[in-house]
């Protein structure tokens, strides 16, 4: 009955089985709502989503099935801001068309018109640059455009209409795309559990009990250990510098696989390269700064390091005072680096640039030198070889 | 059997949906949500409305599915054994009930609350995926199995600490409770304090909408802080005028303790709010 919204789903990537759609099936027979799409939606959404990140996702399906508008390419993959689409649509247009648009009858027209420009620049770009990016800073659309998205800006802009629940996108900010694909970087991540007992004494311990109640002269004597707990304990330093906006994905990945591993994980972000500041927050870098020494300081010895970097940059930045792109730091790049790795015994830095290319680059050299050579590439397998190295 | 929300508790239309769904269709209905935003009093309310007892349970980073189900007390038994009681022989006197056996054994389905699931183990909802799916569960030590007499409603709740499986998560109906909107929220607070000066809380909410903009916040406010500084508003008689005063030498909101819980954020507050005045005055 639903299966195109059921087949579409799956298409877009939100996580949905048979079992689930039976499940929405028995509810509409068991009559819970009432005739009402607005019901319906919001059984569906109970059945269908079962975590808030593909809620957004859901909404744009959604709409998109019960308007039976066509959907161009490979839409749904990607989320781009609306600012960004609406721009885009500002650029796209001139005046003239904007009045064209007033005489043909509207936004349906419009929503074609910006359909095939976008179909054009695409074709236009596809040799060089894979991204349709305003000034190529954008780390989102690396999927392509999203038609989707022009389609919200267009129920928006309908006048006088009132917006559906699921044209409204409440949920947009909880979609984060990074749960596919975690979980064979988790089972990497595993490699680096240690199991040691800590903690309250709760489990029995056999050998222990039997030597005390034969030295009891048999009478019953328990003795309890405690139960064993990964005790793995990780301190993440992720560049958020301008060249890493190709590996977002990549590394968002990483770290929320590493987040649900390890329960004692510290992160901090660097720009290219450590200096004297770190930043807990990326976007609030400048406001909220942990001084290195703080860090080194706070988290003892037995924490171990891990790099995400690209490690490209200017030579400079790593060998020179002052060298840093958007400061002046008084001192090197590689005093802080060796630094780091001198407190820190267990460190690698996992690098998302190919390993072929890394000859080619200066600054990987120099740092890899720094990192005793324990760099790896951020795929499955240099992971796995990472967390080995770590685990001596 | 249908929840419409009670007196005390707005629910929001596809909240109904949600719960209406997990009752008639007998599943799991698990709830997410921002902290504050009512989920464990979700099952609370249910119960109330429905007419039902209520079975807590209440999990912790070291409670067992196992616990849930029945416990056997072998220390018990083999001390009994030791001293010669005779009810050692029955095994069934060391079987210890849970909560789910409690609910199971109800004579009337009763709502079951599992509240803060991703406080447990990562193996803890997979150990619980047939007995939330049949309703039923063995006991080894006295081979018998217990199923439930009627299906209780069962209502779990999560703070996102842990991903949840995708087997638990197929068998659930699923709802996140968003953060009311200005228009749901004086509902709320007007089910909370009738007797509220409607002025009043237009200027508290349009302080605490505010404060919920600042960006940076460790920890939002969210309802229930809400409705705790409303309380402590009407207690201590604050006037009107106090919210809205813009006087630059009270810059914090009156008992703003309430409704801030760090003191990094009592900061920012207090920077923000003088940024704010300073641009106002100049």
């Amino acid at each position: 009955m639903f299966v195109n919204l059921f087949l579409e789903l799956k298409q877009a990537k939100v996580p949905v089985s048979l079992k689930e759609y039976l499940l929405l099936l028995e509810a509409m027979q068991a009559r819970v709502v009432e005739a009402g799409v607005d019901d319906f939606y919001f059984l569906a959404r109970a059945a269908l989503v079962k975590d808030e990140r593909n809620l957004d996702k859901f909404d744009r399906v959604f709409g998109h099935v019960f308007k039976g508008i066509e959907s161009v390419g490979d839409a749904l993959a990607a989320a781009i801001p609306e600012e960004w689409l609406r721009k885009l649509a500002e650029r796209m247009l001139t005046s003239e068309e904007k009045a064209q648009i007033e005489a043909l009858g509207g936004w349906d027209k419009l929503m074609e018109t910006l359909r095939q420009r976008l179909a054009e620049q695409r074709g236009r770009h596809q040799g060089g640059s894979k991204w349709i990016g305003t000034v190529g800073t954008s780390p989102y659309g690396a999927h392509g455009y999203n038609p989707e998205g022009v389609r919200i800006g267009q129920d928006r802009g309908r006048e006088g209409r009132a917006v559906k629940v699921w044209d409204r996108r409440e949920f947009r900010n909880l979609d984060d795309d990074i749960v596919l694909g975690t979980r064979d970087i988790k089972v990497a991540l595993r490699r680096l559990r240690r199991f040691a007992r800590e903690g309250a004494t709760v489990e029995l311990d056999l050998p222990d009990t039997i030597r005390a109640t034969a030295h009891n002269a048999g009478l019953l004597d328990l003795k309890l250990v405690p139960e064993r707990h990964n005790t793995i304990k990780v301190l993440l330093l992720l560049d958020i510098g301008g060249s890493m906006d190709w590996h977002v994905t990549a590394c968002a990945e990483l770290f929320s696989a590493a987040r649900s591993e390890f329960k004692h994980l510290q992160h901090f972000y660097f720009h290219n390269c450590p200096y004297e500041f770190l930043w807990r927050d990326a976007e609030r870098r400048h406001a909220d700064r942990t001084p290195t020494w703080d860090v080194l300081h706070t988290y003892p010895a037995d924490y171990k390091l891990i790099f995400v970097g690209d490690a490209t940059m200017s030579p400079y930045e790593l060998s020179q005072p002052g060298g840093s792109v958007e400061h002046m730091n008084e001192e090197a790049g590689v005093a802080w680096m060796a630094r780091l790795t001198a407190t820190y015994e267990h460190a690698v830095w996992l690098n998302p640039t190919p390993a072929a290319e890394w000859q080619f680059h200066r600054s990987i050299a120099i740092t890899r030198q720094i990192m005793l050579d324990r760099m790896y590439p951020l795929t499955l397998d240099g992971l796995d070889r990472a967390m080995r190295e770590l685990n001596h | 059997m249908q929840f419409k929300g009670t007196d005390t508790y707005i629910a929001s239309p596809d909240l109904m949906v949600a719960v209406n769904a997990a009752i008639a269709l007998q599943r799991p209905l698990l709830v997410k949500g921002e902290p504050g935003t009512g989920k464990t009093i979700l099952a609370h309310e249910v119960a109330g409305a429905l007419g039902k007892p209520l079975i807590q349970w209440h999990i912790k980073s070291t409670t067992k599915a196992q616990q849930g189900l029945y416990e056997y007390d072998a220390v018990s038994r083999l001390r009994d054994s030791q001293l010669g009681d005779p009810r050692v022989h029955e095994i069934g006197n060391y079987i210890v009930k849970g909560k789910l056996w409690e609910a199971f054994d109800a004579p009337a389905a009763p709502v079951v609350l599992i509240d803060e699931i991703d406080k447990a183990d990562i193996e803890f909802p997979n150990d619980l995926l047939l007995e939330l799916d049949r309703m039923e569960f063995y006991v080894y030590e006295t081979r018998q199995t217990i199923k439930a007499r009627n299906r209780p409603i069962v209502i779990i709740t999560s703070n996102n600490e842990k991903e949840l499986p995708d087997a638990f998560l197929r068998r659930c109906f699923f709802h996140y409770i968003r953060f009311p909107d200005r228009e749901m929220m004086t509902h709320i607070i007007k089910v909370h304090f009738p007797e509220l000066q409607r002025d009043l809380v237009r200027e508290a909410l349009n302080r605490f909408y505010e404060l919920r903009e600042v960006a940076g916040l460790k920890k939002k406010p969210s309802t229930s802080e809400l409705l705790d500084w409303l309380k402590l508003l009407m207690v201590d008689d604050i006037p009107v005028e106090a919210l809205r005063t813009r006087d630059p030498s009270k810059l914090v909101l009156p008992l703003h303790g309430a409704l801030l819980k760090n003191e990094q954020d009592v900061h920012l507050f207090e920077r923000v709010a003088f940024l704010a005045r300073r641009e106002q005055g100049g």
